[in-house]
């Protein structure tokens, strides 16, 4: 038994002594932020790499906690997201006063996403789903003197508080109906009730307030642009990704009965979200703005690839995630970079940037490429994979208008590849020196754009992996 | 006595939730919106202990998911509160209108 508890909850075991490990650093002698960094970074090398090794399947705690393959990989995606954004934001960190108070934050907060990925109970759900807002909130203000850096921490907090509080009514009119809050039995009591229906739109709006779906956005561009970069981008990749794990488990699993449902539900999301969130990145001047509303398009996407119902949706999914954390992460890393050294986060600053930097220069290009969706680049067979498995319920109208709205995308991404090559500026971005553990995060991630688009391998394997409805 | 009845319990923790939402939209003073999200997550309370008391008395889950619900909105309410005190710090007022420079 306690082999079992040791061997099925050991990525959680691990963090946990990591965060432990983090607090005693804290309370001793002062040490330098340097060497703080490298043996937080070489941590989370150690925790990801136990998240290799072994896979193990399971329940824990009667039902509460559930783990197997497929979660231990999405749980691996998550470490490895949190690697590469620690690398990142080397510069940053380094002449900041509170380098471990961040990494307690952002870690606690992924300790959450894990269990909420392993929930097997709505209340292990909703713990899972707190503890990974609440903290984010507080990194959300990590710039305390900065004015914006306070605005996006109390908005965040109260959009988050009052979508939880929407899911949590959802939550009690299921019990209310089926007794029970355990995933497994009360997917035998969803039926056409119409209570249950309210309870489960309720869930949704809760569900799409974390993911940022249009209607529930309007925190998303104001959180990402006052919240330092590194936040950003755990904002961006890990917590939705960690959410949309939950989400797309939760209907294949629980809400199954009403698939007829959700399926509407989904496809009215999906064209509001993809729609609104390219007409409004269009129009954007700052880099983390004009990403946030990239990002939103991006998951009205997904919803498109979740409404396919089949073991190609949830594979195309985590791909998809896969594919997104590495073309999102390199990305955010450059502007990170420039941002840290210079200060500048506008896309106009990013003029004549070929000129002085050409690698930074080439790194950004394929990211945006890859985000865009052309073809050498992962990011256009993840869409691809979305698109076909949204496809195979045979509703092609929507299909096309998605396919519609690439082509505008390839629009403001292509915007500033052209500002970047293209136009002169007097006063380019100087010559940036990069760190090495930067550099590394930048490698990690073109080669991960190449790699997991070309190489069958991959969605492969996240295919057998899968589950359908 | 007449028995209070579940219906009429729902009624109250419903009316209690869409006060509390009512609140949240149209208070301008963040300590008070945060006390109408307080109210939202009490009127689940009062729907959870309800349908456990009523309906399924023999498990306690309802119960427990109350007990949760009240430690979190506590966890909840304190970082929300730092996170004003740093506002009202930078801004010298905790009034959301004049929290607005980001826009669109």
């Amino acid at each position: 038994m306690l082999n079992n508890i040791f061997l099925l909850l050991r990525q959680e075991l691990t963090l946990s002594v990591l965060i432990f490990l983090l607090l005693f650093i804290k309370l001793g002698r002062e040490r330098s932020n340097s060497s703080i960094l490298n043996f937080v970074n070489s941590a989370l090398l150690i925790n990801l790499t136990i998240g290799l090794v072994l896979s193990a399947k399971g329940e824990l705690f009667s039902g509460m906690f559930s783990t197997n393959t497929l979660m231990i990989l999405e749980k691996n995606i998550l470490n490895l997201a949190v690697l590469i954004i620690s690398m990142q934001s080397y510069v940053w960190l380094k002449n900041h006063n509170q380098v471990i108070e961040f990494y307690l934050l952002i870690l606690t907060s992924l300790l959450g996403m894990f269990f909420l990925i392993s929930s097997g109970n709505l209340l292990i759900f909703y713990l899972g789903l707190e503890m990974s807002t609440i903290p984010l909130a507080a990194a959300a203000n990590f710039d305390l003197l900065k004015r914006k850096s306070s605005e996006a921490a109390m908005k965040l907090i109260l959009s988050s508080a009052f979508s939880s509080g929407i899911l949590l009514m959802g939550i009690s009119f299921l019990y209310g109906t089926s007794g029970t809050l355990t995933f497994s039995i009360l997917t035998a009591h969803i039926g056409n009730n119409p209570l249950q229906i309210f309870a489960f739109i309720l869930l949704v709006s809760g569900f799409a307030f974390k993911i940022s779906a249009v209607p529930f956005h309007l925190w998303t561009a104001d959180v990402y642009e006052g919240a330092p970069i590194a936040v950003t981008a755990f904002l961006s990749v890990i917590s939705k990704a960690a959410v949309l794990f939950t989400f797309v488990s939760i209907l294949y699993k629980v809400f199954q009965p009403i698939a007829s449902t959700w399926y509407l539900i989904l496809m009215i999301l999906a064209v509001v979200t993809i729609l609104i969130g390219n007409l409004f990145a269009i129009r954007q001047d700052n880099f983390k703005r004009f990403l946030a509303f990239s990002s939103i398009a991006q998951v009205g996407f997904i919803l498109i690839g979740i409404s396919g119902s089949s073991i190609a949706g949830s594979a195309s999914l985590i791909y998809f995630i896969l594919i997104y954390v590495f073309s999102n992460l390199a990305a955010f890393g450059v502007v990170s970079v420039v941002s840290a050294l210079t200060g500048k986060e506008n896309i106009a600053d990013f003029k004549g940037f070929y000129k002085t930097n050409p690698l930074l220069s080439w790194v950004l290009t394929i990211a945006l490429f890859s985000l865009a969706g052309v073809p050498p680049t992962a990011g256009f067979f993840g869409k691809l994979f979305l698109m076909m498995s949204g496809a195979a319920k045979g509703n092609y109208g929507i299909i096309t208008f998605a396919a519609l709205n690439m082509v505008i995308s390839f629009y403001y991404y292509l915007r500033v590849v052209k500002a970047i090559f293209m136009e002169e500026n007097e006063t380019p971005i100087e010559k940036l020196s990069i760190p090495i553990l930067s550099k590394i995060a930048m490698y990690i991630c073109v080669a991960g754009i190449l790699v997991t688009g070309l190489a069958s391998v991959v969605y492969d394997y996240i295919y057998s992996l899968s589950f359908g409805l | 006595m007449q028995e209070i009845t579940l219906n009429q319990i729902l009624f109250v923790s419903t009316t209690l939730f869409f006060i509390g939402m009512y609140g949240l939209f149209t208070r301008r003073n963040l300590i008070t919106m945060l006390m109408s999200i307080e109210l939202m997550l009490n009127s689940v309370n009062i729907n959870f202990v309800a349908f456990n008391k009523y309906l399924y008395p023999e498990k306690l889950d309802g119960l427990f998911f109350t007990l949760f619900i009240i430690t979190i909105a506590a966890a909840e309410a304190a970082v929300a509160i730092a996170i004003i005190i740093n506002l009202y710090r930078s801004h010298n007022s905790i009034d959301v209108d004049d929290a607005t420079e980001m826009k669109y």
